[in-house]
């Protein structure tokens, strides 16, 4: 009775207990190298081919308990499930011609299968501790200094969960700051995780600058140091599936976002790369169902930055109905009430953010709209000069710019107007529309971009767009 | 059923004249399939190359203008070009271990086996790997395609351990010595199987060693031409 019982926990609950505990006295073997090479073990679950030791040294290591074995596939009587990955589906299981399971899921990683097992090394390693690491000497504003203060509070308590939600330009980064110093102080170990590659590549050189004596490392998909023996480590969410009970404080971005909503098995690896009593910072501008339900129910605490950091509120998008927009499409023609509105522009010096919900309508649209604007150009998830077109208008050498959901998030352009084409498509849910809305109005110069939904219809999702955007205005006002 | 190269759920389309007929097993979706490329004619009548007309490739040529090697290979069947969606997934199945990803080509294996060489009495024999490969990757992917094909195979074949083919040049591929070892005599024509002909050598080797050790003639079958 009580192993069913188990059985029905362990599909809501993830159990970790088969990571083993670190060892009490570590006696450390005598190698030179032994320094850099428990910090890059430790904290992590690798397979054999992960470890760069000998068949000699390496048995060594295993018969003095140094390192632990941990098999990688679990056998229930519901099926398998691939510890390093968390993954349950049955049709993501095979085996191999001497019949041992393997797990497809994360096979992109190297294999494991029931004959190729995990290694987690035992000893304790101490992370150097540095007192009043941050440098950074700028002032947060009084909502960012709250949200700090609560966020410190966080990481100096254990097992503790905050989300933290901060509209869209609040200034996230600077807010971790103080919460950061104290956890460097005490020789904790940190994990900042967050979606995209390019997010990664972003902030590194900020927490460099802001903490100059913390070695601090990069971890994503073509990063050249994939390492991560740091005790600051910035990653895709996806390199956190080599991590198991490492960070003493785990922070995740954009908690609300795409691969990681959608993806359980990276949900399962943020999970495990944790420590049971690590502190547990969410960041989002727009928390899915699931946390609102959570912070209504009081069960996760949550603190709000309603204000950007320059004090003005954010824009609140304006509905334009166009009808006619898919048929005028197919014409390879504009609706008129869009070529209206682009006419009659208040402040023609901004650039403009043009947002469509696929791939061929940005083709189609950057083609009507270079008669009308010659400097345009377009960028989707599939193109591969992506980085250098947004690097470009950012230096404005475009004037327009038309785009796919992926520049809803994590991108900064000082002074945009946004359009948003047939805004009632599936593609923009509410927190997509609340992510696009934030794109403009970001630089203190230039506070209040204009932000235009043009629909075919009002759906759901962009009524509550701005029905949120007015309650944070409303809460920022208050504050 | 789920695709076994991209997991999406596979819907098969009804229509009259499947209507009545056992669902088919498939296990690869439309999608991923069109993303293949079949090898079709014009190609090279040795070695199965895409070409402009009809003929013998180049390199073909030099195989056979060379005495020792003359006749040594008949012919080379291959089933599907080596694309860039292809590359992926070879790469994911031999080199990560994906085992079971072969099984989407079962059916065009064996059609186009059926097409070439169901008239004559084959064996079967898959290009072995040597114990080292095989231990780190747990399966054989020659042995693996000759498996799904339905006729006697028998690993007559044994591999001395050596560097990996793909890391060399073309030269130092036709100049290396010969990696295997017969382990025992054969009467029969031979079908040797691989995953991938790349210029031959591989094939060549395991050929002149079957002659040599008593078939009348050797042919080969490989999933994929690169080149």
């Amino acid at each position: 009775m009580n192993k069913l019982f188990s059985y029905f926990q362990e599909s809501f609950f993830h159990d970790f207990s088969w990571i083993p505990s670190s060892l009490e006295r570590a006696t450390a073997p005598p190698d030179p190298r032994h320094e850099h090479f428990s910090a890059f073990l430790t904290g992590k679950l690798l397979l054999r081919n992960e470890i760069p030791l000998d068949n000699e040294s390496f048995q060594q290591m295993e018969s003095s308990e140094l390192l632990a074995t941990i098999p990688a596939i679990e056998k229930h009587p519901w099926g398998y499930k691939c510890r390093r990955c968390g993954n349950r589906k049955r049709h993501l299981f095979a085996s191999l011609p001497d019949g041992a399971v393997y797990c497809r899921n994360c096979i992109m990683m190297g294999r494991v299968s029931e004959k190729e097992h995990l290694y987690a090394y035992r000893p304790d390693v101490q992370w150097p501790k540095h007192v009043d690491a941050c440098q950074w000497n700028g002032e947060l504003t009084p909502a960012q200094q709250h949200a700090a203060n609560q966020i410190l509070s966080a990481i100096g308590k254990d097992s503790l969960r905050l989300l933290v939600w901060a509209v869209c330009g609040a200034g996230k980064t600077e807010m971790l700051f103080p919460g950061l110093n104290l956890a460097f102080a005490q020789g904790k170990r940190v994990c900042l995780a967050t979606p995209r590659a390019d997010v990664v590549q972003e902030l590194l050189p900020r927490f460099q600058s802001a903490f100059p004596s913390v070695e601090i490392q990069a971890l994503h998909g073509t990063s050249d140091d994939k390492s991560g023996s740091a005790p600051f480590i910035i990653a895709t969410t996806h390199q956190l599936l080599r991590f198991g009970r490492a960070f003493d404080v785990m922070i995740i971005d954009e908690i609300d976002a795409f691969p990681f909503h959608k993806d359980k098995s990276l949900t399962y690896a943020a999970d495990r790369a944790a420590k049971e009593t690590a502190a547990r910072i969410y960041l989002t501008a727009t928390p899915r169902p699931k946390h609102e339900r959570e912070i209504a129910r009081k069960r996760l605490p949550v603190v709000f930055v309603p204000r950007r950091f320059h004090g003005h509120p954010l824009p609140v998008p304006q509905f334009i109905t166009a009808f006619d927009f898919r048929k005028t499409l197919k014409h390879r023609e504009l609706s008129p009430k869009i070529l209206n509105w682009l006419k009659k522009r208040v402040n023609a010096d901004r650039q403009l953010l043009i947002f469509v919900p696929t791939i061929e309508d940005a083709v189609i649209v950057t083609d009507i709209l270079s008669f009308y604007i010659p400097s345009i150009t377009s960028v989707h998830a599939s193109d591969p000069e992506r980085s250098q077109k947004i690097q470009s208008f950012r230096d404005k050498s475009y004037e327009t710019l038309v785009t796919t959901t992926i520049l809803e998030r994590g991108v900064t352009f000082p002074s945009v107007d946004v359009l948003v084409f047939d805004s009632g498509h599936h593609v923009f849910d509410q927190a997509a529309l609340i992510q696009i809305a934030g794109r403009a109005g970001r630089s203190p110069d230039d506070p209040d971009g204009e932000v235009i939904f043009f629909h075919q219809g009002k759906t759901e999702a962009m009524v509550k767009a701005v029905e949120t955007i007015w309650k944070m205005n409303k809460l920022g006002r208050r504050m | 059923m789920h695709c076994l190269n991209c997991h999406e759920i596979i819907l098969h389309q009804v229509t009259w004249s499947n209507l009545f007929s056992p669902p088919s097993d498939k296990k690869i979706c439309e999608n991923c399939f069109s993303q293949l490329e079949r090898i079709s004619l014009p190609q090279c009548s040795i070695c199965a190359r895409p070409m402009d007309v009809n003929g013998i490739c180049q390199d073909c040529e030099r195989w056979e203008s060379e005495e020792s090697w003359r006749g040594i290979l008949e012919k080379n069947v291959a089933v599907f070009n080596y694309n860039e969606t292809m590359k992926g997934i070879v790469a994911r199945w031999k080199y990560r271990g994906d085992y079971i990803l072969i099984e989407m080509f079962k059916y065009e294996l064996q059609e186009v086996f059926q097409l070439h060489f169901s008239q004559q009495d084959l064996l079967l024999v898959p290009i072995p790997l040597s114990q080292e490969r095989m231990g780190e990757r747990g399966f054989n992917q020659a042995l693996a395609i000759a498996s799904l094909i339905k006729a006697p195979v028998r690993e007559v074949l044994t591999r001395i351990h050596g560097e990996k083919q793909s890391k060399k040049s073309r030269k130092e591929r036709v100049n290396t010595e010969n990696p295997f070892q017969l382990l025992e005599q054969v009467s029969k024509p031979v079908l040797l199987v691989d995953d991938i002909y790349t210029t031959g050598t591989t094939l060549r080797h395991a050929a002149k060693l079957l002659k040599e050790g008593g078939a009348p003639a050797v042919y080969s079958f490989t999933l994929v031409r690169s080149g």
